[in-house]
């Protein structure tokens, strides 16, 4: 595709721009902001995914894959402040499930280690995970605001704070993966997954394209249920003091 | 003559949130075996007494004792065994009353028999057809008799009762006040009892509190209550300061 080319995309933007211009939604400046933000950032990814390539250095792929979790921590935490050292413990879980996969992935030489590899699936299984603990943050939020009654019952009888937090993290856990499951049973009769129409768009062969996405639907659904899990027995807690009580920024 | 047991002693008890006192420097003896009532208005800081009691709060200021020791350094599960609560809400977990009377156990990886949980049951006045019953269907009387049974279970020394019979209406507040003597008389039970309602306090109890904007302003046996010279209790007492 040429830049031209490329430049006529911008009727998809122009489209919705005057609709919300004349419906007056407000959203114009947003839908400019959204714009100019993922052109601008998926040009620098991909000049320096151009650049990373050319090297093919272990050392710029790990620095790359860092970029990647610290953006995804960044962008997490914001919805996990009520939770003390949240930022570790959201580092610690994308590292970990990080590692986990590329383990698997080249110990069992499923895909190579190399940049070409290890970069774009790095970016889908740490993306998934900030979304699920995004999801499941927020769950975890509102069901203590919600529960409070039912943990501080279990706490006044004398429960642990393990105890007294089970169903809310349970029910928060089954929550924030419901939409990963529920989007791999619709996969390929709703939708066709983003990665697997770019590589037929670019002449891949469907059915190596399928492989690749199948692989990449399994890994993420690990990636759901490792983060919530991770997460939650990390986070919850920082929702206690240390005499055992809910603490007072969830009441 | 007999020895009066001391259960609880609180000693210049505070607690502030943020720079907010909620409890002022409030100290006393509970007799042991005895009914305690704690009346006050709305906001006084009746509740967050009980929470310091039993640790699920911690107060800020001052020492509260519980056979003769500091109850900061009981561990919070032992002591909220021996010192249970039956919140005001009379909160029930999902299942049936069964499950909600088991869960004191199963917090202790311990297992409760239908036939001990039928016995709890029967001791608040409830038949056996409930046992089995769900939880969420009970009324709000039975869910308060079945919230006093299930922090039976544990057996606790004190029994903290946070306005259990506010929201109901007068049967089942009757039969409640009928169990509260029942638990007294034969087991010696020491219960700590909130209520907002006067009549209610000098029926049931041996002793009253008053508490007034977070500060215990009488305390003492109930027949001398009318004898208070505190002017905002006598304010409270004739129904002035209901605020």
């Amino acid at each position: 595709m040429t830049y031209f080319t490329l430049s006529l995309t911008l009727l998809f933007v122009l489209i919705p721009l005057l609709l919300a211009y004349y419906l007056k939604l407000g959203i114009e400046k947003d839908i400019l902001v959204a714009t100019a933000r993922s052109v601008i950032q998926l040009l620098i990814v991909g000049y320096l995914l151009q650049f990373i390539f050319d090297q093919d250095s272990p050392i710029f792929m790990m620095l790359m894959v860092g970029l990647i979790i610290f953006a995804a921590t960044h962008n997490a935490r914001k919805k996990g402040i009520n939770y003390k050292g949240i930022t570790w413990k959201l580092i610690l879980t994308y590292t970990t499930i990080e590692l986990l996969t590329q383990a698997i992935l080249i110990g069992l030489n499923i895909t190579p280690a190399t940049p070409q590899y290890v970069i774009p699936i790095s970016g889908m299984v740490v993306g998934n995970a900030m979304v699920l603990s995004i999801l499941f943050l927020n769950r975890l939020t509102s069901e203590v605001e919600d529960k409070q009654d039912e943990i501080e019952l279990i706490l006044s009888l004398g429960g642990s704070t393990k105890q007294a937090i089970h169903r809310q993290l349970l029910t928060s856990i089954k929550a924030s993966t419901v939409p990963t499951i529920e989007k791999q049973k619709t996969m390929g009769l709703v939708q066709l997954p983003g990665m697997m129409s770019g590589q037929i768009i670019a002449g891949a062969d469907p059915i190596q394209a399928v492989q690749f996405q199948l692989l990449i639907l399994f890994i993420l659904l690990t990636t759901a249920i490792l983060t919530s899990i991770m997460l939650g027995f990390l986070s919850y807690p920082t929702l206690f003091t240390e005499q055992m009580q809910l603490k007072q920024t969830f009441k | 003559m007999t020895m009066t047991q001391t259960a609880l002693t609180l000693d210049h008890v505070s607690f502030h949130i943020d720079d907010v006192a909620i409890i002022k420097d409030i100290s006393g003896t509970i007799e042991a075996g005895k009914i305690t009532a704690f009346v006050g208005p709305s906001g006084a800081g009746k509740s967050t007494l009980f929470r310091l009691i039993n640790q699920l709060k911690t107060h800020t200021k001052g020492t509260i004792t519980f056979n003769n020791e500091d109850v900061k350094t009981i561990h919070p599960m032992i002591l909220r065994k021996n010192i249970g609560i039956v919140l005001q809400e009379g909160v029930m977990t999902p299942g049936t009353v069964y499950d909600n009377l088991a869960l004191p156990r199963q917090l202790q990886n311990d297992t409760l028999s239908e036939d001990d949980a039928l016995s709890f049951l029967l001791k608040v006045g409830l038949e056996e057809r409930f046992l089995h019953k769900k939880a969420k269907e009970l009324s709000g009387g039975q869910k308060q008799k079945v919230s006093i049974a299930r922090t039976l279970v544990n057996q606790p020394e004190v029994l903290l009762m946070d306005e259990i019979t506010s929201s109901l209406d007068q049967v089942s507040t009757q039969a409640i006040e009928t169990l509260i003597k029942q638990l007294n008389k034969e087991d010696h039970q020491t219960i700590l009892w909130i209520t907002h309602n006067i009549d209610q306090a000098k029926r049931l109890s041996d002793n009253t509190w008053v508490l007034i904007d977070g500060k215990c302003r009488y305390q003492g046996p109930t027949n001398q209550l009318d004898e208070a010279t505190d002017q905002r209790v006598i304010d409270f007492l004739e129904g002035g300061d209901q605020s």
